[in-house]
């Protein structure tokens, strides 16, 4: 006799809470605060409001906190919430030229206006662990500069003074929006730098490297990454002019890449950008490496088949929420397709069977 | 719950998923693209099947929600739930009961009537995109009918085979015109595809809807000498002894005994009540789930 | 703003759009059946029924095609506070609303090839709708079906652009039929 098993909303049940428990481990040690993991894992917080689309450093340390850290399933916490959310409207472009920069770095010039700041970087740490940390997280205070009061004037503009690198001139129209109208394919430029935006962070970096190891090889100089905070504003109409309604701390690279020219056009440098949401240089980097590669056809290049060129393959696999629940539905049940295939190749194998037995009968 | 909106989705959305699914019906068979939203569920976990029953639901309806033909499968139970908190909409296992019923991978194995809807959860949507991975290839195939490819893969079975070697999400052409990817359902189920209901399918992560009316011609593709087939296992379910219902293997013990039940959980409850005893079953109600 | 602009929308959105909808996805599948559908008290020449659907699928994304029927200072307030769809000209239009005489049939969208959903959806007033005259065969008719239609020339022609077209709601009090491209009329 056998008796159908069931269950499964107990099981359900039982799981969440079991996970409840495991999320907050051992609770002779103290529970960790929001604002803890806002501050102190801050780069954490800034990966998940860049690949979650929503900037808010308390939600995306709750977020973590909820996902036990699994940065993924935090990002995937912040979209779900982010649909939810009314819209009143859109920005106005943010000025990155009037950014109070904590860190400006430009690999192409010794100086230029504004001066190279190192900023809070991990660039020359040594990686050595500190053990220190273990015991006793209390630092000094680092030593005050002075504060940069004016406009950090971006370093490509002085290529463009010279019109050694191709324009970029600022488009009248309103960009599409990804995460209100399907993707179409080909994706304007606005569509597929909104893409990599969010992407992950892991797929960027992938794609980036891959073009510099010779798969669509363009050999990038950072011209400048600056990464600090700047205005948000938005025009109100019943105003009749913008206001700010807050601010965000960014991080923009921008790329000068090898030059292009035709018998009709003299040489030129050209250009790959990237820009996210927070201390995000590792992805900024990527993305604007990833963002050349991808302006082949506008830059006349040849396709030479590179992943990081092929624009369908990059912006269908870039989103981490996508990806992942695709990736993981397979553990959910399969068994009406299974059957199919168990029937279908016993079928086939019985077949193929009785067919040896007749040839080696004859 | 008063923190969301009746059905999750907020009103401009809903009317952005209600108007391709009219062109969906207007145009069966034809992936409508629209803008899926990030859902409280993972993509790959019934996104696109969601969206489109939040769509749809009202609060009068009666929602069923099955995963490979059973109710109680996790997954069911956490779709069936959430529109249970969100839309306050009764909650059936009868297929005769509901009004809208969301699946993955199977068709009931009652028949619909033409006051139903099925809903179904669409992984892939694009029935060619295992023979060409580019969308825009593919799209440019379905703008010219140009369905060699298919037939070519599906000959390509007969010649190394000796037989069509795809069992489940097996294409169909819809009257006449798309050939659709049915979802992954078993072959078995692909004679339902006519039926009375209305069919809806949500594709989430790739971002498509598409529906066959009720009475839409659906065709199953084939060759003359190689018509297709719907098969299931050759047993009875050993439950409720049915011999026209696609059934579940399973494995009973350690020597690898097997048994077979029916995978639509209440077309086998409902025969047990009937009185309808299988080989290793039990009358309905001696069994303690 | 006069109170008639604000007033006759649906009471409850959520549920009463859910309702409309119920009403008008089941006429598009099943073509030449007649439902009632209610929510809506929209300003004369307005039908109920017009009103309930423009309210359940009409928002700023969707571009509107108001003929000359329907063209009224009173209409184009109620729709524009009620769903904020944009007038546009007809080649332009997701959707148009209007008496069939006054309907440019030839200038609406009919979509592409590639994109055949992206074709315009009109919303054809009219004076009586009932199971009469014109018969219908196709997708979503068990075996045949009879429609009032206002001319069955203009159905056949559309037929034949399958699987571009228009698709049509047709809308008379509070009652409502649909007839999408598939459906073939004699």
């Amino acid at each position: 006799m056998y008796v159908a098993v069931k269950g499964g909303e107990r099981a359900i049940d039982n799981a969440h809470a079991w996970l409840a428990e495991e999320r907050r481990g051992d609770k002779a040690v103290p529970e960790l605060s929001v604002p803890q993991i806002r501050e102190q894992m801050a780069l954490a917080v800034n990966r998940v409001m860049a690949e979650g689309s929503l900037y808010d450093p308390d939600l995306a340390a709750l977020a973590i906190k909820q996902a036990r850290g699994d940065l993924i399933e935090a990002i995937f916490l912040i979209r779900a919430y982010r649909t939810t959310l009314p819209r009143f409207g859109g920005s106005n472009p943010i000025e990155t030229e009037t950014m109070t920069c904590d860190r400006r770095v430009s690999a192409t010039f010794k100086d230029a206006p504004g001066g190279q700041v190192l900023g809070p970087t991990f660039d020359y740490t040594h990686r050595l662990l500190d053990f220190k940390l273990a015991a006793d997280g209390d630092v000094d205070d680092a030593p005050l500069g002075t504060p940069h009061p004016d406009a950090t004037p971006h370093i490509m503009s002085f290529l463009d003074q010279e019109d050694l690198i191709q324009s970029e001139p600022q488009g009248a129209e309103t960009p599409a929006d990804l995460t209100r109208t399907p993707l179409e394919l080909p994706a304007s430029r606005a569509l597929r730098l909104q893409s990599l935006t969010r992407g992950d962070e892991g797929f960027i970096l992938g794609m980036a490297y891959s073009t510099q190891r010779g798969y669509a090889r363009n050999h990038a100089f950072v011209a400048e990454l600056r990464i600090g905070a700047v205005a948000v504003e938005m025009d109100i109409p019943e105003l009749g002019f913008a206001i700010e309604i807050g601010e965000i701390t960014v991080t923009e690279s921008e790329t000068v890449n090898q030059f292009q020219g035709s018998k009709t056009q003299p040489p030129q440098f050209t250009r790959g950008y990237g820009l996210v949401f927070g201390m995000t240089e590792r992805k900024a980097i990527s993305m604007a490496l990833v963002d050349r590669a991808l302006r082949w056809k506008e830059l006349g290049e040849d396709n030479v088949g590179a992943p990081a060129q092929d624009e369908e393959f990059v912006l269908y696999h870039s989103d981490n929420i996508q990806a992942t629940g695709f990736l993981e539905h397979i553990k959910l049940p399969h068994y009406v397709d299974f059957q199919s295939e168990l029937e279908l190749i016993r079928k086939l194998r019985r077949e193929a069977q009785e067919n040896i037995m007749q040839e080696a009968a004859e | 719950m008063s923190d969301y909106n009746f059905a999750y989705l907020d009103e401009q959305t809903k009317r952005m998923i209600r108007r391709a699914i009219l062109k969906g019906l207007a145009i069966p068979g034809y992936q409508v693209p629209f803008a899926s939203r990030e859902m409280p569920m993972p993509y790959g976990w019934g996104t696109g099947g969601v969206q489109v029953s939040a769509a749809v639901l009202t609060p009068d309806d009666t929602y069923k929600v099955i995963d490979q033909g059973a109710d109680d499968t996790t997954n069911a139970v956490s779709i069936r739930r959430f529109f249970q908190k969100t839309a306050g909409v009764d909650v059936t296992e009868a297929t005769s009961e509901a009004s809208v019923i969301q699946t993955r991978h199977r068709i009931p194995e009652q028949d619909l009537r033409d006051d139903q809807i099925l809903v179904y959860q669409v992984p892939i949507p694009e029935p060619l995109r295992f023979l060409e991975p580019s969308e825009v290839e593919t799209r440019k195939m379905h703008s010219l009918e140009e369905y060699g490819l298919m037939h070519v893969k599906l000959y390509e079975d007969i010649s190394q085979h000796g037989d069509i070697a795809t069992a489940y999400a097996y294409p169909v052409k819809v009257e006449g015109r798309y050939v659709m990817d049915p979802s992954p359902i078993p072959k078995f189920d692909n004679p339902k595809l006519e039926m009375a209901g209305i069919q809806l399918f949500g594709a989430g992560r790739e971002q498509r809807i598409y529906a066959i009316p009720p009475y839409t011609q659906v065709v199953s593709l084939d060759f003359d000498d190689y018509p297709f087939q719907p098969t299931k296992a050759d047993h009875a379910c050993d439950l409720c002894d049915a011999t026209d219902s696609y059934l579940d293997e399973l494995i009973v013990d350690d020597a690898g005994g097997r048994l077979f039940m029916c995978s639509d959980t209440d077309y086998c409850a409902t025969r047990r009540k009937q009185g309808h005893i299988g080989a290793q079953g039990v009358p309905y109600g001696e069994d303690a789930a | 703003m006069q109170a008639q602009v604000l007033e006759g929308g649906f009471a409850d959105v959520p549920v009463d759009a859910s309702h409309a909808f119920r009403a008008v996805m089941t006429a598009m599948a099943r073509p030449g059946e007649i439902f009632t559908i209610s929510g809506a008290q929209p300003p004369a020449p307005l039908s109920p029924a017009s009103g309930a659907v423009l309210l359940t699928l009409c928002d700023p994304e969707t571009p509107l095609y108001l003929a000359a029927s329907h063209d009224t200072p009173k209409v184009r307030d109620w729709i524009t506070f009620h769903t904020g769809a944009p007038f546009v000209a007809a080649q332009n239009a997701m959707f148009a609303i209007g008496a069939w005489d006054d309907l440019p049939l030839s200038d609406f969208a009919i979509g592409t090839p590639e994109y055949p959903d992206r074709s315009a959806t009109l919303i054809v007033e009219r004076p009586t709708l009932s199971n009469t005259g014109a018969t219908l065969r196709g997708p979503g008719i068990k075996n045949q079906a009879q429609l009032s239609l206002p001319k069955v020339q203009s159905f056949q022609d559309n037929a034949q652009l399958f699987p571009l077209g228009l698709d049509f709601i047709f809308t008379s009090g509070d009652r409502l039929a649909a007839l999408p491209r598939t459906t073939k009329v004699t």
